[in-house]
């Protein structure tokens, strides 16, 4: 087994959330997906940093971009990829987490990669499985590679991340987004903001890290970067949010509202989007939007956290 | 601050002036002899100084000494426009409002269709401007459609000018979602005035639970049930720092809650309708349907209860809880009619009582039903102060009257005070600088 012990490499077993994540792990995965980056632009992109080895994305929870995006990432470090959709499986059929975790671990993956929809989940399949696990959102708690892909984006648009005020958006309530990204934005010495009216922020949100506005002009004010969160159709129908009119008045992101962040501040989003919800949809287009160069960070991340793992992985 | 629906009458044009007046601003506790001046639809001055002299070119009223003091503000008034026509629109309950002394009135979301969205609130301000010879603000919806469980546009509505937000006659029984609506209004510095009476417990009573429910052999529902609606909500308050008002309490134990809230200086208020200040179950005597209200009548310990706290400054608020009803509706057994009182027209005159009984002082009467809801609300008017609203009223305190509803202005007829006698009579009504009511001596 070999261990890089070069400045500030990522020596971690699994990736399951962003809380202790060091600046110094951090910025070895962007160094690296940096590098991801560059490769996924050659005509030729594959590599043989994942040979031999078996990558499972195990999704208890429907997903597109994050699967496909860590489907292609294994592929193209040439692992073998198989996905499975366990939300129209097993579940249905009443077997457990654990059970699902233990049957998979008996096909001798290397590498686990998990969506589940209850937080904790992902962390409790870790501590029963032989190989690798990482995190693909579990819950309203953690999305690590989301926040990996963001500061990446961010990095490379911007230079840096320190000093930057970055403000996120949205249903910070559900969102482990969010969580995700005020832990690394906040290790990299950027300052958060979050904005949201108060029926969609969860309790004590400033003692993560952040400054909370429920106004969002206030709360855009001289932002480098405008963050926005997508708000599930069923929570602006009265509950949360009396309706989606109401939502994007306030706190929908318009022309009016960006022009109160700085004049080259950066619109992401990490999708899907609601136009005309969360985000104008001329705005989703504008030409400071990197929300399409979020989903091209998004492979070259996960190829960078395989890779650090791979390093990890047993050799006999 | 919403828009008031000014009205653009001839009279804003001509200054008046009321000399030998007995003036009395609850905002400043002064009760002096003086005079004042209207112009322009505002008070351009007042004072000792214009007790006699009157500015040249100014129209003049001799006050002969009685009480001018800011028009009162009615903070609970249902109507039936729209839907419900035939029991009052907004412009016979203005008039009613007027002859009342009532210069400003809040009007609920109880119609059909129910106040619950932007265009309806504005349907609303532009019937009033159009019809109406008193302000009229609308108490939007907090839940769609009065339900209970989706919250309204609370920001749009707030903007389009709904004043406050309720959920009318029904309390909202999910706790969850008072809370979001407390959470969510409070981002939009929105008031959520509320009924509190737990539905389940209260469904199927028509009166306070008690002796004289038992002798009547009426179904009875406890005082509890609106006590502990009020807790509930009042720990609401405490973790979402929303602005709380109980709209119409009616017992000592609620009153508890009350005191404890602001103790702990809790953004909290509470309301009383005059009918709880001034009748008891008793007064249902042989099963008179116009005293079935919401809350109900409760017993004399508690409408004493109710006095002492107003005079104390624990209750903030006095309202009419005008609630007109048809004799289809109120004509029936006591179990089986509507609840609810016609009262914009006996207000100050019942409120009076109180008054004349040495129950409490005037001025703090006159506060619970100016300057307090004027402050709740955000209103300009309910003070005697220079540039405030010409909203005023010139009060008889001693002329004796009894009440004859086939006189009262008000589309519906229920009053629980038909036939009373009443002491203080109002004598003109100004809105904005004009005269809307003058009472024409017999």
């Amino acid at each position: 087994m070999t261990i890089h012990t070069a400045k500030g490499s990522f020596v971690r077993r699994h990736l399951l959330t962003c809380e202790d994540l060091s600046s110094a792990e951090i910025t070895a995965l962007l160094d690296l997906a940096d590098k991801a980056a560059d490769s996924n632009r050659q005509v030729i992109k594959k590599r043989d940093v994942l040979r031999g080895r078996t990558l499972i994305n195990l999704f208890f929870e429907a997903s597109t971009r994050t699967q496909s995006s860590f489907e292609l990432a294994g592929k193209r470090l040439g692992a073998d990829v198989m996905n499975m959709n366990v939300s129209t499986s097993s579940v249905q059929k009443g077997e457990t987490l654990i059970d699902t975790a233990m049957t998979l671990n008996a096909m001798r993956p290397d590498i686990l990669v998990v969506r589940h929809h209850a937080a904790g989940a992902v962390e409790l399949l870790a501590q029963k499985v032989d190989c690798s696990v990482i995190n693909a959102g579990d819950g309203a708690h953690q999305h690590p590679t989301q926040a990996l892909l963001d500061a990446l984006t961010i990095r490379r648009a911007k230079g840096r991340i320190a000093g930057l005020t970055v403000a996120i958006c949205g249903d910070i309530l559900h969102s482990r987004v969010a969580r995700s990204n005020i832990n690394v934005f906040n290790t990299l010495g950027a300052r958060v903001r979050i904005v949201a009216p108060s029926t969609l922020l969860p309790s004590q949100a400033e003692r993560l890290g952040a400054e909370v506005f429920t106004d969002m002009n206030a709360g855009l004010d001289g932002v480098d970067i405008v963050m926005m969160l997508r708000l599930q159709r069923e929570r602006m129908q009265g509950s949360y949010v009396p309706s989606s009119r109401e939502y994007y008045h306030f706190f929908g992101l318009d022309h009016e509202k960006l022009a109160r962040a700085k004049p080259d501040a950066l619109i992401m989003h990490p999708g899907p989007m609601n136009r005309g919800v969360e985000i104008a949809s001329d705005i989703a287009d504008h030409s400071r939007s990197v929300i399409r160069d979020q989903v091209e960070m998004g492979v070259a991340v996960r190829m960078a956290v395989l890779e650090a793992m791979a390093r990890q992985l047993p050799n006999h | 601050m919403s828009q008031l629906s000014r009205k653009n009458g001839s009279g804003s044009e001509e200054a008046t002036v009321f000399l030998n007046a007995r003036l009395i601003d609850p905002a400043t506790r002064k009760d002096e002899p003086g005079g004042l001046l209207v112009k322009d639809g505002v008070i351009a001055d007042l004072g000792p100084h214009l007790r006699r002299n009157a500015p040249d070119r100014s129209k003049v009223v001799d006050c002969r000494g009685h009480v001018l003091c800011p028009g009162l503000i009615d903070m609970q008034v249902f109507t039936g426009e729209p839907g419900l026509e035939y029991r009052e629109t907004l412009k016979t309950a203005s008039h009613a409002a007027a002859a009342g002394g009532v210069t400003t009135i809040i009007v609920m979301p109880d119609t059909e269709p129910v106040i619950d969205q932007v265009a309806l609130v504005d349907f609303i301000q532009r019937r009033a401007r159009d019809n109406a010879v008193v302000n009229i603000h609308v108490m939007a919806a907090m839940t769609k459609g009065l339900k209970g469980q989706d919250m309204t546009e609370i920001g749009l509505l707030k903007r389009a000018g709904a004043i406050g937000f309720t959920n009318g006659k029904t309390s909202v029984a999910n706790a969850r979602v008072m809370r979001n609506v407390l959470l969510y209004a409070k981002d939009h510095g929105a008031l959520i005035s509320h009924h509190t009476e737990d539905p389940q417990l209260t469904e199927g009573s028509v009166m306070n639970a008690g002796e004289v429910a038992t002798r009547l052999g009426l179904p009875g529902v406890h005082k509890a049930a609106e006590t502990l609606v009020l807790e509930r909500d009042v720990r609401l308050v405490e973790i979402t720092g929303g602005r709380y008002h109980a709209a119409t309490l009616s017992c000592a134990e609620s009153l508890e809650v009350i005191r404890s809230a602001k103790q702990r200086q809790l953004p909290v208020t509470c309301g009383v309708s005059v009918n709880h200040l001034t009748l008891n179950e008793n007064d249902i005597g042989s099963y008179r349907t116009f005293l079935r209200l919401k809350p109900p009548l409760r017993g004399e310990d508690d409408r004493r209860a109710m006095v002492r706290a107003l005079a104390a400054g624990d209750i903030d608020v006095i309202v009419s809880s005008h609630d007109p009803q048809d004799a289809d509706v109120k004509r029936h057994p006591f179990a089986e009619a509507a609840d609810g009182a016609v009262g914009l027209e006996t207000l100050l005159a019942a409120a009076l009582r109180l008054y004349h009984n040495g129950e409490i002082g005037l001025m703090p009467l006159l506060e619970a039903m100016t300057i307090n809801p004027a402050r709740l609300l955000g209103l300009p008017s309910g003070r005697l102060e220079k540039g405030a609203p010409a909203d005023l009223v010139l009060v008889d305190l001693g002329q004796p009257w009894v009440v004859d509803k086939a006189r009262l202005k008000s589309r519906s007829k229920n009053s629980p005070f038909d036939e009373s006698r009443m002491q203080g009579r109002v004598l003109t009504t100004m809105v904005a600088g004009n005269t809307v009511y003058q009472y024409a001596q017999a």
